[in-house]
């Protein structure tokens, strides 16, 4: 109700510029660069080659979509469980698994070599028992092992966090109401942490099903996922940008999709964010 | 029940440390394998004071960390303050997402386009070089907006609109209420966008990993790295960076702790 | 200076927000050292009168004066008004004894100033000794003091207080109006108290304004408001009223409920449709045949100090407060003196209060409580 409020808008003006040229105008040059060639004349070949790597976008979402199920299955209960210590526990547990999703995920990932390599710690052990060495690495396992354990935090910590604001009383009522263990778990608690399962989903699945580095080193040369193809053509030199714009384009209309649909599925939860 | 659950914590927090402390162990490792441990060793970490590579890359990283979560900090806390006084309820809700695309967006996304952005530009004014220390400090000072805009937000909100309106009543330019008056209840809600966009700029690769060109930060190092053989001296470096992230971790939550506990002191004072 | 001048004056003040219009054409001086009080429903605006007077606010069109000079466009912090704010807006990083010291700093007082104007403050609202506490350790009351205390620590030549009690329990609301009166009788300071409570309006002011719709209904002493109301809303707004159709049939004579009335009231047309306002407590209950009405006893409340009797007089439902007990469904007559009737003009809130008909007390405590803002 005060109009010099007016003023105050001023202040998100920098911002707003800033997105622009920076966010916006961005995915328009992408878009472009998407629908033209070399020489900058509109083309449809590139749009067109995107079919060559169908492969790749269905493994890339196959394996992001097993690694977030994954996620979501080992994440879930360990939130749960977490919301059942006392409180300076919970504070305590809470920047233990944050820990690791600051550490950079290259040497997150790269250390797993270490463990699952042909010659590696659980071969080694492994052999000493007197079992032979187990196909491990460079395996669509490793992969989606490297997902999980890459971006796990991500999902126990909305999660958590929705988990642990849930009023206790809600609870209470439940069991007054007559519901036993189970039945309080699926009529409340689930249904309320559902807002953090989602963007739990949305920060697991879209930084899987992009990425270029945890195939590169756990799957060998053996599995090219959609961030590979765009790093490659990036590599290439400029000549292959369009086609590393058309295939980004691609990936990032998918993405949406997928985020659409799953906030299908939310209510209102339009700030989920971590911590 | 309760042991099955302790249990479980245990777990998944073995899952989530053991690379860690493989990273660790192999990081003293006296021979340059990263399978077989053949004693203890410091060499790999007095290895690394001497590579310039390492060390100019982690100057980069710590410049890049510490202006983009400067400059992102002011441009974003400015941005929620005005974000929040838009009354027209399209417009604001159309900025909050435009800046929310670079937190939902995949970074490779990101990262190409600002980088076609660059080289756009840079054709503009005839560079050869368009990538370099500007262009990665930009592209970090995107990616850190919305975490600073979404960590300042909900304290402005809990704010008490009335508090201008009574520092203003007691004498004080709105340029002053808003420092004496509006930055203090925020300052928590900055720091955390803060150490959080510092946090960000540091770990980040897929982004940088586009735009920085030939000014080459730390993860663009350890991703060169590991692109040739393995040997210890990575995770000796991944093993300081592990305990600095660590350091810093146990001291904004010291911080945090502590004004709770000064906030419940005060409640019970209160009785 | 002369003690009846006008220190803060407004004049034809419009505001609207997105076309809606929030104040019409309002204009009202208000005297210096007095205690007034815009009292009226919520989004009368009465709050954003007292905006606009703080600064906070600009009228559309109008001005605002201040001991006769303009002061459109003057900035809140350069008024020598200050506020008490209606969840006290009290800040919430600084202790008591530096929330109190807040404008003194800003004005630059040397220190020892300050600590001496903050003592004797804190001693002027009684909270002695609680300097270094923290704000969110403190009671409501407790923290309405230090507001008052921050507020006029400052030296306002008038203070505004925007529902200041609104947020204490019954009793500690009842204190606080004694106190309030209190200080300002002690300050000599224009006090500007906005509620929507009628009866604090009338215990603790010397002129009431009674708002509605943007507009001024009427602006009187308690007195004036309560026993002289100028239309059907001030009449409903302000204590309990029966208000009726009736006819002016000539001065000192009024027809109302199919039967004819000495009154007091006069300067009407012949024969002019008024309407006719009786408070409850101003009604005899009497035995039917000595009734100048008859009626049937529909409902009976007892509220301690009286009854609260509705009687139902050809379809209209009178309320009536009696310390007689009277029962459901007795045949009632009922006696009216010539002054309890009270004749005001048709104006648009005509027809629409005073019938007792839906009455209940949970509807009327409800409004109370979704109030403004």
């Amino acid at each position: 109700m005060n109009k010099k409020s007016f003023g105050n808008q001023l202040l998100a003006a920098p911002h707003v510029v800033w997105s622009v040229i920076f966010i916006v105008v961005p995915l328009f040059i992408m878009l472009y660069f998407a629908f033209t060639n070399a020489d900058g004349g509109f083309t449809l070949e590139n749009v067109k080659q995107i079919g060559l790597y169908k492969k790749a976008f269905g493994i890339s979402i196959l394996y992001a979509a097993i690694a977030t199920v994954i996620t979501l299955l080992l994440a879930y209960p360990m939130a749960y469980f977490m919301t059942k210590v006392n409180i300076s526990s919970q504070r305590m547990l809470m920047m233990i698994v944050m820990i690791p999703m600051w550490m950079n995920f290259l040497i997150r990932t790269y250390s797993w070599i270490t463990i699952l390599a042909n010659t590696g710690l659980i071969n080694t052990f492994l052999g000493k028992l007197g079992i032979e060495p187990l196909k491990l690495i460079n395996t669509p396992g490793a992969v989606i092992l490297g997902m999980v354990y890459d971006f796990i935090p991500y999902m126990i910590l909305p999660i958590y966090s929705v988990m642990s604001k849930i009023d206790k009383s809600l609870l209470e009522a439940s069991e007054d109401l007559g519901s036993n263990a189970f039945n309080k778990f699926r009529r409340v608690i689930l249904p309320l942490s559902r807002p953090g399962i989602i963007s739990g989903i949305t920060m697991v699945f879209v930084p899987s099903v992009s990425t270029f580095y945890i195939s590169q080193k756990l799957g060998g040369n053996k599995t090219m996922l959609v961030g590979d193809v765009i790093e490659y053509f990036f590599n290439a030199g400029p000549d292959y940008y369009n086609v590393a714009s058309a295939i980004s384009m691609v990936l990032m209309v998918m993405i949406l999709v997928c985020m659409v649909i799953m906030n299908r599925f939310s209510d209102d939860d339009s700030e989920g964010v971590i911590i | 029940m309760k042991i099955l659950s302790r249990l479980y914590i245990a777990l998944i927090l073995f899952f989530l440390y053991a690379p860690v402390a493989v990273m660790i162990i192999f990081s003293f490792n006296s021979s340059s394998s990263v399978w077989v441990f053949e004693g203890f060793s410091t060499k790999w970490y007095e290895g690394l004071v001497y590579d310039t590579t390492m060390l100019t890359a982690l100057e980069h990283t710590l410049i890049i960390a510490v202006l983009s979560a400067l400059i992102s900090t002011v441009l974003g806390t400015a941005a929620a303050v005005g974000i929040l006084a838009i009354r027209k309820k399209v417009a604001s809700s159309l900025v909050m997402s435009m800046t929310n695309i670079p937190m939902m967006n995949a970074d490779i996304v990101t990262g190409i386009s600002l980088m076609l952005l660059f080289i756009f530009i840079g054709n503009l004014f005839g560079l050869n070089e368009s990538l370099g220390f500007i262009t990665v400090l930009a592209a970090h000072i995107t990616f850190n907006l919305p975490y600073v805009i979404l960590s300042v937000m909900p304290k402005l909100r809990q704010t008490d609109a009335n508090l201008v309106d009574a520092a203003m009543d007691l004498g004080c330019t709105p340029f002053k209420a808003f420092f004496k008056v509006i930055l203090p209840s925020i300052s928590t809600g900055i720091a955390t966008g803060t150490i959080m966009a510092f946090t960000l700029s540091l770990d980040d690769f897929v982004i940088s990993y586009f735009t920085c060109g030939k000014y080459q930060t730390l993860p663009i190092v350890i991703y060169n790295m590991t692109k040739k053989s393995v040997t210890p001296d990575t995770y000796a470096l991944s093993t300081i960076i592990f305990f600095v992230v660590f350091a810093l971790l146990i001291f904004y939550n010291m911080l945090q702790s502590k004004s709770e506990k000064q906030a419940a002191v005060r409640k019970v004072g209160a009785k | 200076m002369q003690k009846e001048e006008n220190i803060v004056q407004l004049k034809n003040i419009s505001v609207a927000f997105d076309d809606q219009v929030i104040l019409d054409d309002l204009s009202l001086d208000i005297k210096d050292k007095e205690f007034i009080t815009f009292l009226g429903p919520s989004g009368c605006g009465k709050t954003t009168t007292l905006r606009l007077i703080a600064g906070f606010l600009e009228p559309d069109e109008g001005d605002v004066l201040f001991e006769g000079k303009k002061i459109n466009g003057v900035p809140a912090y350069k008024r020598q008004v200050n506020t008490i704010f209606q969840r006290y807006a009290l800040f919430p990083h600084l202790n008591v004894y530096e929330n109190i010291a807040f404008g003194l700093r800003i004005k630059k007082w040397p220190e020892n100033e300050i600590k001496a104007k903050v003592e004797e403050m804190l001693k002027l609202v009684n909270l002695t000794g609680l300097e270094k506490r923290h704000i969110d350790t403190l009671s409501g009351g407790q923290q309405q003091r230090v507001a008052i205390a921050r507020a006029i620590a400052n030296h306002p030549k008038v203070l505004l207080l925007d529902e200041p009690l609104a947020a204490l329990d019954l009793k500690l609301r009842k204190d606080m109006q004694k106190e309030l009166k209190k200080i300002q009788q002690q300050l000599g300071i224009t006090f500007v108290f906005v509620t929507h409570d009628q009866e604090e309006a009338l215990t603790m002011s010397d002129r009431v304004v009674v708002m509605d719709g943007g507009k001024i209904q009427q602006v009187g002493t308690p007195q004036d408001i309560y026993n002289e109301p100028e239309n059907a809303f001030v009449a409903d707004f302000i204590g309990e009223s029966n208000i009726l159709d009736g006819k002016m049939i000539r001065d000192f004579y009024v027809e109302f409920s199919g039967q004819k009335f000495d009154c007091l009231d006069k300067g009407f047309q012949e024969n002019e449709a008024v309407d006719v306002v009786v408070r409850p407590e101003d009604v005899d209950i009497v035995p039917v045949e000595k009734g100048m009405l008859t009626g049937i006893v529909t409902s009976v409340s007892f509220l301690g100090v009286h009854y609260e009797i509705i009687v139902d007089i050809g379809g209209f439902k009178w309320m009536i407060q009696t310390t007689d007990e009277h029962f459901v469904d007795d045949k009632v007559g009922l006696f009216i003196e010539p002054d309890a009737i009270h004749i005001m003009k048709k104006s648009e809130y005509s027809g629409l209060y005073g019938d007792y008909s839906s009455y209940s007390e949970e509807i009327d405590h409800l409004s109370d409580i979704i109030e403004e803002e």
